[in-house]
């Protein structure tokens, strides 16, 4: 067993997600403090050419996947494919993306291999003995939980826009393995996709959000919200009361029972800033909150608040935003 | 249509933590059926409706508490409760729960799949219907938001990143349920009259044929914190035009986020 931690890319329409380069920094940094390095795991189908980039963001080695098998996600071929890896690289810890494929994967993997996983870290350290000291929120990020794993590999999924990309080396280079692919009996298979209109970043991992809750009043209410997003390069969020309602799809509900953001600006439209809605967005860089109700709860998390009706002011902010970024 | 439902019951989502020691102080937590796993029943139940015949198993692995949210699972028309109550079991992680959990679904036996909510909102770990189903070397379709079954086969949609994919299995199989399968019912009176008498067992882990000296967690929690507290920043006052563009001016040279 060796003192390296495995990265597996999160690859998503052929190319490598920033999420990748936030675990190869980290994991690089951690492994160089037991002796050993960052290596990756690049699975899919013509995904070859992307095998520098991993180097240039910190790999030492990459394990080379590349077989039209792997074109279509199924859990239990890339878990297969990603078993064999893992037998030949034998490292201490082996990261995934929090990312729906990697949320997939990785407890199948843990159970094949008979390890503990840990799901949705924020972040690493050591301890005395270098083994995993890891942090991760648990309910809906009220509470803080340092944990460590007894088994090995250690095995992490990674929340996205949280431990930051380290600048790339353009000078790195690393070996590439390629190795035969098998993915195995495969019973569970993707047979199509449909995506949502609109290609917003995942909310997950954008940068910017702007949601609306109840105070939008229905559906045709988010247009103000739609369009304020559309001038910052935001994806759309909601409260659930507005899923609820109708208003919108849940993919774009924001809360306990909703999804978890991390952007570095969240604008809140007509949402109170319930406990449940909090949980899912309070790690915002920062917070906005435009809402006609001066006594809504979320104006005692938000670092700049605007008392006011949505549908007067959201529309004047987007003015603004495009009179600031025309300049 | 034989199924299984693995529920568990959890602190409510309105909970306020303190942490006291390292420790999460659990006086006064009031507990529910895990929110995800309401539509994981629901969809068990409905699975069942349209076949016209079936069982619903629902399995709980909790100490004495969890009665009150096994009986609630009954009373919304499961048929029979398996609870896993062993002191052995408590502080079991997510890949210790699998292994109790497929130890007490190989005893139950015969079934076309199992459900279980996509995480507990406790732990938000989302992973023991994963484990289970390689546990149980079945297939799976996680966080899913439709499915169909028809001869032996099932289609389900699942959530992913912009959209969804549309995944066929074959049966048996494991599944994890998100908000938006499908909407879950209330029990009815009559539903929580009949709960009550509704085959209710009892499992240890020498039930299921584990020595409890071999349960040992492979995660280890070290300590717990409650995450800084976030203070409210200002107002921006003003007519709408002059706030908007107050707070835009912020935005972009004291936050620098735009």
């Amino acid at each position: 067993m060796s003192n390296n931690i495995l990265v597996v890319a999160e690859v998503r329409d052929g190319a490598v997600k920033n999420v990748t380069f936030e675990m190869l920094g980290k994991a690089a940094a951690l492994a160089a403090k037991t002796g050993g390095v960052a290596e990756a795991a690049l699975l899919g189908a013509g995904v070859a050419d992307q095998a520098d980039l991993l180097a240039q963001y910190g790999a030492d080695k990459i394990y080379l996947a590349d077989d039209p098998a792997l074109e279509t996600f199924s859990s239990e071929g890339y878990t297969n494919v990603l078993a064999n890896i893992v037998g030949q690289a034998e490292p201490a810890a082996v990261f995934l993306a929090a990312s729906a494929a990697g949320k997939d994967i990785a407890p199948r993997l843990a159970a094949r291999l008979g390890v503990g996983l840990e799901s949705d870290c924020t972040d690493f350290a050591l301890d005395d003995d270098g083994r995993l000291l890891i942090t991760r929120p648990i309910y809906a990020g009220k509470v803080i939980a340092t944990v460590k794993l007894k088994s090995t590999p250690q095995m992490a999924t990674v929340r996205p826009n949280v431990l930051g990309a380290p600048e790339p080396d353009a000078s790195r280079t690393a070996a590439v393995e390629k190795l035969a692919v098998d993915v195995g009996n495969v019973r569970a298979q993707v047979v199509d996709t449909l995506m949502a209109e609109g290609g917003e970043v995942p909310l997950t991992e954008a940068t910017i959000i702007v949601s609306g809750g109840r105070g939008v009043k229905g559906p045709e209410g988010f247009a103000p919200v739609r369009a304020l997003a559309k001038a910052l390069g935001a994806s759309v969020g909601s409260s659930r009361a507005a899923v609820d309602a109708g208003w919108i799809d849940h993919s774009h509900q924001v809360g306990q029972t909703g999804k978890t953001v991390t952007p570095n600006l969240y604008v809140a439209c007509g949402i109170s800033g319930a406990i449940q809605h909090l949980a899912g967005m309070k790690t915002s860089k920062v917070i906005v909150a435009i809402n006609k109700d001066p006594d809504a709860p979320i104006f005692n998390f938000a670092d700049y608040g605007i008392v006011g009706d949505l549908f007067d002011v959201v529309p004047l902010v987007e003015k603004e935003v495009e009179a600031l970024l025309a300049e | 249509m034989n199924t299984i439902i693995c529920m568990k019951q959890v602190p409510d989502t309105e909970t306020r933590f303190q942490v006291s020691s390292g420790k999460i102080v659990e006086e006064g937590i009031q507990y529910v059926v895990n929110p995800y796993d309401e539509y994981a029943i629901e969809e068990c139940l409905l699975k069942k409706e349209a076949a016209g015949e079936g069982q619903v198993t629902v399995i709980c692995m909790g100490p004495d508490r969890a009665r009150e949210a096994i009986l609630q699972a009954l009373a919304l028309g499961c048929d029979e409760a398996i609870h896993l109550n062993d002191p052995a079991f408590e502080g079991a992680d997510a890949f210790t729960t699998a292994q109790v959990l497929a130890a007490a679904i190989n005893k139950v036996g015969e079934y076309d799949f199992i459900f279980t909510g996509k995480q507990g909102v406790d732990n938000d770990n989302a992973q023991v219907g994963i484990l289970l189903a390689e546990m149980l070397d079945l297939p799976h379709v996680s966080v899913i938001t439709k499915l169909d079954i028809a001869g032996g086969k099932a289609t389900a949609q699942r959530e992913v990143e912009g959209g969804k994919q549309v995944v066929e299995t074959s049966l048996p199989a494991v599944f994890s349920a998100q908000k938006g399968l499908n909407e879950p019912r209330y029990p009815s009176f009559r539903g929580i009259r009949q709960a009550k008498r509704k085959p209710y067992t009892t499992w240890t882990a020498n039930d299921l044929g584990i020595d409890p000296a071999v349960l040992e967690s492979k995660s280890e929690l070290v300590s717990v914190a409650l995450p800084p507290e976030r203070g409210g920043g200002r107002i921006i006052e003003g007519e709408p035009a002059e706030a908007a563009k107050e707070l835009v001016r912020l935005l972009r040279e004291e936050a620098k986020v735009i």
